[in-house]
């Protein structure tokens, strides 16, 4: 790892002057960006560091309406009682990613201004048509995510919080590489007063993205028997080592098959 | 160059180190606690885990400066004077390990896991839980069984045993 200068942020404010300093990035828990400083492939100048904000933690439920504070662990979403009645989908996710160890540090605003097409909290949020609260503005979860590793956030905008409402039905599953334990397809359902959604993470060429062919057998029959026989097309989606575009196309109806028998369950 | 405070295995430490210094190394070179082992370096196998303000965390995936505050729990810490840990007492009991190089992370994520559980844990929990963990020797079998006994046996002696601060 290069040289860097560490700043701990006391408040949103705060960091945003810090921010400006040299060539900082905001760091949160630090479970991607300090192994990418440690291969030199991030090498910023300054740290501000998020962590400690109280301001940025927690979970709120309001009646349908959940609030993610952007420094709230995957551990804390994984474990908040009131989002598990809320809205469990997404707890079950954030027990998903990484290990223990891992998710006591990583946080769901870090995640998602990463936005790594493999990810999981971003096909969360994009199927729950969430809003991204940052300290400038909000923004809809579909203009936010932008492709691989890209947001719409602007240099120096710090993202604060989530929020969403909660929907009627909904379910994550995730066919995980077995090495990494990352997506190669995890498909986020959900089932609102504004239809059904459906975002793919690990497979889209330009990261997360809505699957229209699903949607569109899901709306108005939200059954696994809908999904009989709906292809999706490879075009667009990620070949690797680990699986081809066929493949991948494959396993989003798989994944989304499962998901809908979990939201019904 | 910081100054870092911490509060490690019930001392208060500081000293000295440049903002990049990682937390496993600020414990391994600054304070002479090699019972914490760096393994992979890239957050995977988890012969690093230590617990700051009583969480298991890599420690080669945290700077020594955010930790800064904090309370660190390390596996020297885990002892009572002579009287290994129930854990400890348990990877003993059931060999759960050969070369040893895993074993103070594995124990680590053992005392958080079990601290997790109150309830209690069965073998599929532990595996899963054991994710971040690697172990090349013992093919995890006697592994889990040690965390599965210690389970039991810290449930039974609430209160007697130490528990993971």
């Amino acid at each position: 790892m290069y040289a860097v200068n560490y700043h701990r942020a006391a408040s949103v404010a705060d960091a945003a002057k810090l921010i400006k300093t040299g060539d900082a990035k905001l760091l949160s828990g630090g479970m991607t960006l300090i192994p990418a400083m440690k291969t030199r492939l991030a090498a910023p100048s300054d740290l501000v560091d998020l962590s400690r904000i109280t301001e940025l933690q927690g979970v709120r439920v309001s009646g349908k309406t959940v609030t993610i504070g952007a420094a709230t662990t995957h551990h804390a979403v994984a474990n908040d009682e009131k989002l598990k009645k809320a809205c469990p989908a997404l707890s079950h996710l954030a027990s998903l990613i990484g290990d223990p160890a891992v998710r006591h540090k990583g946080t769901i605003g870090g995640s998602i201004a990463n936005n790594d097409p493999a990810a999981d909290y971003p096909a969360a949020l994009l199927a729950l048509g969430a809003t991204i609260i940052t300290n400038k503005r909000e923004i809809a979860a579909d203009k936010f995510f932008k492709g691989l590793f890209e947001t719409s956030l602007k240099d120096g905008e710090i993202v604060t919080a989530v929020t969403f409402t909660a929907p009627a039905k909904a379910a994550y599953e995730k066919f995980r590489n077995p090495a990494s334990r990352y997506a190669i397809v995890g498909v986020f359902v959900a089932k609102g007063k504004d239809g059904v959604s459906v975002a793919v993470t690990g497979a889209g060429d330009d990261g997360v993205f809505r699957s229209k062919e699903i949607e569109a057998a899901l709306a108005g029959n939200f059954t696994t028997s809908a999904l009989d026989g709906v292809k999706v097309p490879a075009k667009n989606l990620m070949t690797d080592i680990h699986a081809s575009a066929d493949y991948r196309a494959n396993l989003i109806a798989v994944m989304a098959k499962r998901a809908v028998a979990a939201a019904n369950a | 160059m910081s100054d870092v405070s911490l509060m490690v295995n019930g001392k208060r430490v500081s000293g000295a180190a440049e903002d990049r210094t990682l937390l496993v190394h600020f414990l391994r070179e600054n304070l002479g606690l090699t019972g914490t082992h760096v393994g992979c370096d890239t957050s995977q196998c988890g012969a690093c885990v230590v617990h700051v303000d009583g969480k298991a965390v890599k420690s080669c995936t945290m700077l020594a400066v955010q930790a800064s505050g904090s309370t660190v729990l390390t596996i020297e810490g885990l002892a009572n004077g002579a009287d290994l840990h129930p854990v400890q007492a348990a990877f003993k009991e059931h060999h759960g390990l050969q070369c040893g190089f895993c074993t103070p992370g594995m124990i680590m994520t053992a005392t958080d896991m079990i601290s997790r559980h109150p309830e209690g844990l069965d073998e599929a929990t532990v595996r899963a839980e054991l994710d971040g963990n690697i172990c090349r020797c013992t093919g995890y079998h006697n592994i889990v069984k040690a965390i599965l006994a210690a389970s039991k046996t810290m449930k039974g002696s609430k209160g007697k045993a130490k528990q993971a601060a």
